[in-house]
């Protein structure tokens, strides 16, 4: 009872999830705080196995709804067993990813039940609230922050009477963290057949085509990012070759994502992944406030621009006044004749 | 009507362009400052309904908004481009709701439209960006949901075959009716005005309209029912108060805060030679690189 669960996603080759094991992680944090357990659901066709899989980070119990007809995920069968689960068990807080399955289950789940769901946090604390009208006093309420108006504010926003406390989190926001000395950890079936009626499956899946995570950004040491600034298509190529020489990935602001510069996964910011890398070369990026959101925790920022009053240059370690036509050829040379 | 269409949409400040002057000394956002337009999302879901209808016989498109009395804009932009009509719920009980309440209030209002087969929205609009009305309006009417639609497959009047754009893929799904679908912004975009539409709905009003214009459109609204706006307030849609407004909404929002971010102390150069040099040689002194 009133302990944290975490809706755990399956991929396609049936492994758990990067943003459910970082979910986890965050969960561990806030189950600790509040002196609770952690608890996982995972619904789909796997076994008891799966549990290997969290056990590295902290989780307690695992709640399994192993069956073939959960998986591909639909929604009315995985939300009839989070409910009656939910129900049963009485959590404190429940995290989603904010996926496409996260967001899709999430308010499903927070309807039937009635209680809040926050979309999209960018951070969670345990904190406290008094009722400036009632008076009324809470005690240990998760705060779920996130931005707000096209990412120009951030609200914390609380829920004080319903429970759980639910909140959707993006990939790559929080930190996938092993605990040391992980307990053990128990799984409990869950019986299906009296969870979910035949007649939730009216929603036929014909086909899926899901490929397999090709760019990968997030877990990048060095990201070369550019934005509108960049100008075109081609002029990126250089980003991919200062990318390709310092082993890093490329990465974009929305602007340039717009402008079909490059993929939709290399968005960096509210809107795309959060990433905090070693290094992060900002070309032709003013850095609005939701990109700055996405990057502003790098260890080291360098920023490129023709404009010296660019946001992002606020943020920077290092500024350079310059087009990125000129400053990314030197950086390239000089890398290639004296890295080892 | 055989076929019947509900359209959710919403009007919605433009937060994409926030300048300096939309933004209040205490860090919140002067909603006025910025332009109202329609959710973004919502009109590739008002062209989604358009092309059921175009495939349909006897197929009707409704709008239903809700919002201030100036929401009405929503409904007359929708029937120029070829939806039947509208309805605008609006209340001042209606105040405070967050998506749960929302959600209550537009499904009882669609309740009120049965029988429904479809109700379409936009995935999700651009002021909270949450996504959460579509699935809590499916859930709230028990209608299975099919969430980031991006094209028509096929339809009839038994089924609809929907393509789903997800993160790295797609899905195709198929669901009986009556259903909700949310749709993506990568869907078709939203055919622009009909002349013949624009001259039938051009003088389309609510009564709240009317008053505050002084206008007598009885003897038109007598001739052309089609004109008058309709308004549903909370006894119209026969709502629960307690499941609306801020009691009905869960969540409280306990602060709101500007984005700040911690500035540096940079070092500024202009990318000489001997600059870049220089800097290359301090990031691989460092094992930043290499």
């Amino acid at each position: 009872m009133n302990n944290v669960f975490i809706y755990c996603e399956l991929t396609e080759e049936n492994t758990i999830a990067d943003v459910s094991l970082e979910l986890c992680s965050k969960g561990r944090k806030l189950a600790n705080d509040l002196g609770v357990k952690l608890e996982a659901v995972v619904i789909g066709n796997v076994d008891e196995t799966i549990a290997e899989q969290l056990k590295p980070y902290g989780v307690d119990t695992l709640h399994l709804a192993n069956d073939k007809r959960l998986s591909p995920y639909t929604t009315m069968p995985h939300a009839a067993i989070v409910c009656e689960l939910f129900r049963q068990e009485n959590p404190e807080i429940a995290l989603f990813g904010a996926t496409s399955v996260g967001r899709d289950l999430a308010p499903r789940v927070a309807s039937e039940l009635r209680c809040g769901l926050t979309a999209d946090c960018t951070s969670l604390e345990i904190g406290d609230h008094s009722e400036t009208k009632s008076g009324k006093e809470y005690k240990n309420l998760l705060y779920q922050i996130r931005p707000a108006f096209g990412g120009n504010i951030i609200a914390t926003i609380i829920n004080p009477e319903t429970r759980p406390q639910m909140a959707t989190v993006r990939e790559g926001v929080m930190k996938k963290e092993t605990v040391a000395n992980a307990g053990n950890i128990s799984v409990k079936n869950v019986d299906v057949n009296k969870m979910v009626s035949p007649e939730l499956f009216a929603v036929e899946i014909i086909e899926r085509h899901i490929e397999a995570q090709k760019i990968n950004i997030k877990n990048a040491n060095i990201i070369v990012a550019g934005g509108y600034g960049v100008g075109t298509k081609e002029n990126f190529k250089l980003l991919f070759d200062l990318a390709e020489v310092l082993g890093g990935e490329v990465g974009a602001s929305r602007a340039a994502v717009d402008a079909g510069f490059v993929e939709h996964e290399r968005q960096i910011g509210q809107t795309g992944v959060t990433v905090r890398p070693k290094l992060y070369i900002a070309c032709g990026i003013s850095g609005a406030v939701q990109h700055r959101a996405g990057m502003a925790e790098s260890a080291t920022i360098i920023s490129i621009n023709t404009d010296a009053n660019a946001p992002v240059n606020q943020i920077a370690d290092y500024v350079i006044n310059g087009d990125i036509a000129d400053i990314l050829p030197k950086m390239i040379k000089y890398y290639r004749s004296n890295s080892k | 009507m055989s076929f019947r269409i509900v359209v959710m949409a919403k009007q919605v400040p433009d937060t994409r362009n926030v300048g300096k002057d939309a933004m209040k000394a205490d860090g919140t956002v002067n909603r006025a400052a910025l332009p109202a337009i329609f959710n973004p999302e919502d009109l590739n879901a008002l062209e989604m309904a358009l092309r059921i209808k175009d495939q349909i016989a006897d197929c009707e498109v409704v709008i239903v908004t809700m919002g201030p009395p100036r929401a009405a804009d929503i409904i007359r932009e929708s029937t120029f481009r070829g939806a039947d009509r509208g309805i605008l719920i609006t209340d001042r009980r209606f105040a405070g709701s967050d998506t749960l309440a929302t959600s209550y209030a537009i499904s009882m209002a669609v309740r009120k439209l049965f029988p429904v087969n479809l109700v379409i929205a936009g995935r999700q609009a651009i002021d909270g960006d949450t996504a959460q009305v579509g699935p809590q309006v499916a859930e709230k009417l028990k209608f299975p949901q099919i969430t980031y639609a991006e094209d028509i497959v096929a339809v009839d009047e038994k089924s609809i075959t929907i393509k789903r754009r997800l993160e790295r893929g797609i899905e195709v799904v198929k669901t009986p009716y009556p259903a909700v679908i949310t749709v993506h912004g990568s869907a078709p975009a939203c055919r622009t005005r009909n002349a013949r539409h624009l001259i039938k709905f051009k003088k389309a009003k609510t009564s709240t309209e009317l008053q505050e214009q002084s206008l007598d459109y009885t003897n038109l609204f007598d001739k052309c029912p089609y004109l008058h706006i309709q308004e549903w307030s909370v006894d119209d849609i026969e709502a629960d108060t307690t499941w609306l407004g801020l009691s009905g909404s869960p969540t409280k929002v306990k602060k709101i805060e500007n984005v700040v971010f911690t500035a540096k102390e940079s070092l500024k150069m202009n990318g000489t030679d001997e600059e870049m040099n220089h800097l290359m040689k301090t990031l691989i002194d460092a094992h930043i690189i290499g």
